[in-house]
């Protein structure tokens, strides 16, 4: 587990400088063996020093090195950073040398696995990490610097503490059914508490259910049949010319990705190519691939030509919107109006065309109505930001529905004992602490026990 | 001499082990300092409670003798937490300690392929890793194909009171002087343990004017499943309820470094669950008084055991202190408390079976193994005994699992965890709490006892017979429906329940909290042991969380089943945390589901460790 571990800690892109990064057991004799400059193994922790990596007698590059020795380090093992210059070709040599000389490849996350493993850091706090990491849009990296802060962290551990106390006393009240001292708990008393925590676990629950657009964004797919404008839309939106657009129908040969930050959120746009048959010169507008898409997506963006009339597949398509949230968007309001949408009750159409600049302005700003991306800026940020996290969060609300159930059912008080005590499972699972002994500890400290 | 076993120690873990092993049809010697303290109990006057009752249960429906045994000498009965759910009710018995010594000995005496030797054991024969005997204080040597150490206390016991350090065992016993060293040589870790016991009083010196009056249930009970003993409830001796004075809080305080724990006399670690009355004081300053048993010992003799006062002040601070106590005023200590040290092996050097790793054929149990408590003991003793004499037939040997009983949950812990101070079973050491009840330890375990040969033909008919029965009532109960006629459903009112508007099967009905057996066997043409009601009642009214226990058991037995090759070397395994090299290699866990529980080995270990065994042994 301590052997060394390396990784390209920045993005591999051009840019002006990357870093390589080690951790693990000798991993700052490994880049002294391979550095020219200053004795690396003797300088003092948390320091930079200027020197060149070697490899076969030749300077492969001028770098900087940090030194930060174990514990006080992220992974809490020894840690090298070699600032080297960027570049995809450099970055990857030193990758390489560090590799050659016994280090080996990172796995994704494997640092903060680390950090987690070492008890540097708890489960939410390395699952934020790994949020920062991937977090698209600077709203979700504010709630995932909010947990690394251990604020959602502080409050699971004060519902854990709260339980293990009166699981303690419960658990007196069993193995020392004479002693006195101890107060006997009722069903009263449980009958509060799960109540006050089953409220706020809910509150944080619900927020978070809403909020995981905030992490992963809205995926919007834009469908429509050929040539209609999609990526002239989607070009226009997001700015560059990312999709490429010929007047000829079926251009548009893959489904192609954009993202955009409209109040914070990253919106994502998926341009629905048609599905082309080989002989045929003309894309066939492929109802089955865009109904797949559209189910894939928090928006569907349905994009009709106001100069045209609906075809077959069109009808289908709009027949299908019901059960989504969709907007039609009329493009080429400019040219002669055939479209004839009357006989379906349709919201949320709007009229553009892809020439002007505020046709696009309207989509975004309906976007941003539809998912009130407004409001959510404002709120708090005391939610869960994973799957992980929220799946356990409501294995455990259900288990306090099952404490309440049980107590309306005149349950015995260990049998309700049961159920609290994998409330306090569930949570420890969140934090990503269980330590079995915890709650025999508790019991002897608590309570004055004796023979 | 020549024999199949050899038992050394007859406490409780020495008794249940010699007994196993005899009726299994082994050639057995039980080797102990003094005959006349064979089952002996040097604390508490007391068998059962919450957890330790329901082993006792354990151990009878496996085919041990403690619950037959405590079932001829008690001297009160209770059911504890009857107010509480099914799980946690346990039965508790005063005993008296010289009857149950007596029967015990009586038990032994007359089992065929038993021999009771007087000596001490001061060495162990052993050849390339085998256990081949025992060599006595005088020099003899006795042999045996087994040999299974249940010395509790003795191994260089050490009494302590005040500055005063004694070397002997319980009772000025000879305590076991060179055994431990000689374990030591074989590579045993031994630690240093310590416990203690408080004073007793002369019965007649007591004022019981001041104390509350603690009497036996007015219901009869047994603990043993096989023979009902009757009783007359009302013949039951009582204990007595006082408590601590600030007189004795303040004594104590004042003269707090003269108790060989303040001190600093004591090296052993006490147990966290039974401290000494100068421990509760000090570590529980703001509680201005604490409570105080009045125990008898036996019908014959005048002993008072003070529960709840253990201590290791010296002899005069301790007449100061009993004479706070209200009553106890004018009370004669008969028998001075002190603090007994004693040297335990590491339990983890033990393979779940009880048998040690280092030395083959050779068993430990008891307070060796670092418990406390003489259910535990027995516990222990008697899986000692059965695996012993299975080793020798060459048959799979009988490991409980956590599910399964609390004598499997208090092994485990042992061989997987360890102890630091003297192991208590708790109700709460176990995850299944709801699945190892009193009320179901046969039918949890007698198909094992009966296997293994412990379980005669007529207690095993009687076992059947309440298993059927069960079924029986179940399937009666899901067939009989009541119709909601006007009469019916007066019945419900009157007794507090409410009306029906469909037909309801006696199943579904007794699913209502407020409705017992007794108002519904009315509508049954059958009559049925309380013992089989009781089974059926609870599986009805708590069969949600009956059957959650049972998925929670079913996904650990899942990993339990995984098993680990013997010789796996877990410096081979790639990518495991150096923490979790050396636990492992230290535990060498049967199972992943052992792996599992230990401590310092993480979730990523274990599934290292997996992939692992999945790439090198196909598991």
């Amino acid at each position: 587990m301590n052997d060394i571990i390396v990784a390209i800690s920045t993005a591999l892109s051009k840019g002006a400088i990357s870093i390589v990064r080690l951790s693990g057991n000798g991993c700052i004799e490994l880049v002294n063996s391979c550095f020219k400059g200053k004795d690396l193994t003797k300088v003092n922790s948390h320091t930079i020093n200027y020197g060149h990596i070697i490899f076969e007698n030749k300077i492969i590059d001028e770098v900087l090195v940090s030194i930060m020795k174990s514990p006080k380090t992220y992974t809490t093992e020894d840690i090298v950073e070699i600032n080297c210059h960027g570049g995809i070709a450099t970055t990857n040599k030193i990758l390489e040398i560090m590799i050659l000389k016994g280090a080996r490849l990172a796995e994704a996350g494997e640092f903060t696995k680390r950090a987690y493993l070492n008890g540097r850091i708890d489960l939410i706090k390395a699952e934020a990490v790994m949020d920062i990491i991937n977090s698209k849009t600077e709203k979700a990296r504010e709630i995932s610097i909010n947990q690394l802060e251990g604020r959602l962290s502080n409050i699971i551990r004060n519902f854990r503490e709260d339980l293990l106390k009166l699981l303690a006393n419960i658990e007196v009240n069993i193995d020392y059914p004479e002693y006195e001292d101890a107060e006997v708990i009722t069903i009263e008393n449980i009958k509060k508490q799960i109540g006050v925590m089953r409220d706020s676990l809910n509150n944080i629950v619900k927020e978070s259910l809403s909020r995981k657009i905030i992490k992963e964004g809205i995926n919007i797919a834009i469908i429509g049949k050929p040539n209609v404008g999609k990526s002239s839309i989607l070009n226009k939106i997001l700015g560059e010319n990312k999709a490429i657009v010929t007047d000829i129908a079926g251009t548009t040969r893959d489904i192609v990705e954009g993202s955009i930050t409209l109040n914070g959120i990253a919106v994502n746009f998926i341009d629905t190519a048609g599905i082309r048959e080989t002989d045929d010169v003309v894309e066939k507008f492929g109802v089955e691939k865009s109904i797949e898409q559209m189910n894939k997506a928090d928006l569907v963006v349905l994009v009709l030509n106001n100069n045209e009339l609906l075809t077959l597949e069109e009808k289908n398509i709009i027949s299908k919107l019901k059960n989504k949230k969709y907007i039609v968007v009329v493009n080429k309001r400019d040219l002669k109006n055939n479209l004839d949408l009357s006989e379906f009750e349709l919201k949320n159409v709007i009229y553009t065309d892809t020439i002007s600049v505020d046709g696009v302005e309207i989509l975004k700003s309906k976007i941003i109505e539809m998912f009130n991306l407004e409001e959510i800026e404002e709120n708090n940020c005391e939610i869960f930001t994973n799957v992980r996290q929220i799946t356990l969060a409501k294995e455990a609300l259900n288990i306090l529905k099952d404490v309440e159930k049980g107590i309306e059912l005149n349950m015995p008080i260990d049998m309700i004992e049961i159920d609290i005590k994998q409330i306090w499972t569930k949570l420890g699972d969140i934090l990503g602490e269980n330590y079995s002994d915890e709650l025999i500890d508790k019991l002897f400290s608590q309570f004055c026990l004796g023979k | 001499m020549k024999y199949d076993i050899i038992v050394i120690g007859g406490g409780h873990a020495g008794c249940e082990a010699c007994l196993a092993s005899a009726r299994l049809g082994k050639k057995t010697i039980l080797i102990t300092g003094n005959k006349e303290n064979i089952a002996d109990m040097p604390c508490n006057p007391s068998i059962g409670g919450p957890a330790k009752g329901i082993v006792v249960r354990e151990i009878d429906a496996l085919g041990g003798e403690m619950g037959k045994n405590i079932d001829k000498s008690f001297l009160q009965m209770k059911m504890l937490n009857t107010k509480k759910g099914p799980a946690v009710r346990a039965l508790r018995a005063q005993a008296d300690k010289i009857t149950y010594k007596k029967e015990m000995l009586k038990t032994l005496e007359k089992q065929e392929n038993l021999e009771i030797l007087e000596a001490m054991v001061e060495d162990l024969i052993v050849d390339d890793k085998k256990i081949k005997g025992v060599i006595l204080a005088d020099g003899k040597e006795v042999f045996g194909s087994c040999v299974i150490i249940t010395t509790g206390t003795y191994l260089k016991g050490m009494i302590l009171y005040g500055s005063t350090k004694i070397s002997s065992g319980p009772h000025d016993e000879k305590p076991s002087l060179y055994l431990s060293d000689s374990l030591k040589r074989l590579g045993f870790n031994i630690k240093r343990l310590k416990t203690g016991t408080p004073p007793r009083i002369k019965k007649s010196s007591i004022d019981y004017s001041k104390a509350v009056i603690q009497p036996g249930d007015d219901k009869l009970y047994n603990f043993s499943f096989s023979k009902k003993i009757e009783y007359d409830v009302d013949k039951q001796i009582p204990c007595y309820l006082i408590y601590t004075t600030s007189e004795t809080h303040k004594i104590i305080k004042e003269n707090l470094t003269k108790s060989s724990m303040y001190g600093g006399y004591v090296e052993g670690i006490g147990p966290r669950y039974c401290p000494s009355i100068e421990d509760k004081i000090v570590k529980f300053a703001d509680k201005d008084r604490h409570q105080i048993f009045l125990e008898p010992e036996s019908l014959f003799y005048d002993d008072i055991y003070i529960q709840g006062f253990s201590t290791s002040m010296p002899h005069d601070v301790q007449e100061k202190m009993v004479h706070s106590l209200p009553g106890l005023e004018n009370a004669e200590i008969v028998k001075y408390a002190y603090a007994i040290e004693y040297d335990a092996i590491d339990s983890k050097q033990l393979k779940p079976t009880l048998e040690s790793k280092l030395i083959e054929n050779l068993y430990t149990a008891g307070q060796i193994n670092g418990t406390s408590g003489y259910e535990e003991a027995a516990g222990q003793g008697l899986i000692a005994g059965i695996n012993a004499v299975r080793k020798l037939d060459g048959k799979d040997p009988l490991i409980l699992s956590r599910n399964e009983a609390y004598i499997g949950v208090l092994i485990d812990d042992l061989v997987t965890k360890g102890v630091i101070d003297p192991y208590r079973l708790l109700t709460s050491r176990s995850e299944y709490r709801l699945l190892l009840r009193h009320d179901n330890a046969d039918i949890r375990l007698m198909n094992y006892g009966r296997e293994i040969g412990l379980i005669d033909d007529e207690v095993y008919e009687k076992f059947k017979n309440k298993v059927a029965n069960i079924e029986i009532l179940t399937e009666l109960l899901k067939n009989t429906k009541i119709t909601p006629k006007a009469d019916i459903n007066n019945y419900l009112e009157s007794i507090g329940s409410t009306i029906i508007y469909d037909s309801i099967n006696l199943y579904e009905l007794l699913k209502r909290p407020e409705i017992e057996f007794s108002n519904i066997s009315k509508f049954l043409n059958k009559k049925f042991d309380d013992e089989v009601i009781e089974q059926v009642v609870i599986n009805i009214k708590y069969e949600g969380y009956i059957s959650k226990a049972l998925r929670e058991a079913k996904k650990m037995l899942e990993y339990e089943k995984i098993k680990i090759n013997e010789n796996i070397d877990y410096n081979n395994v790639p990518n495991l945390a150096k923490e979790a090299i050396q636990k492992l290699n230290e535990i060498r866990p049967v199972s992943i589901g052992q792996a599992l529980r230990i401590s310092g080995v993480n979730p990523s270990d274990i599934s290292m460790l997996l992939l692992y065994l999945k790439r090198n042994y196909n598991e």
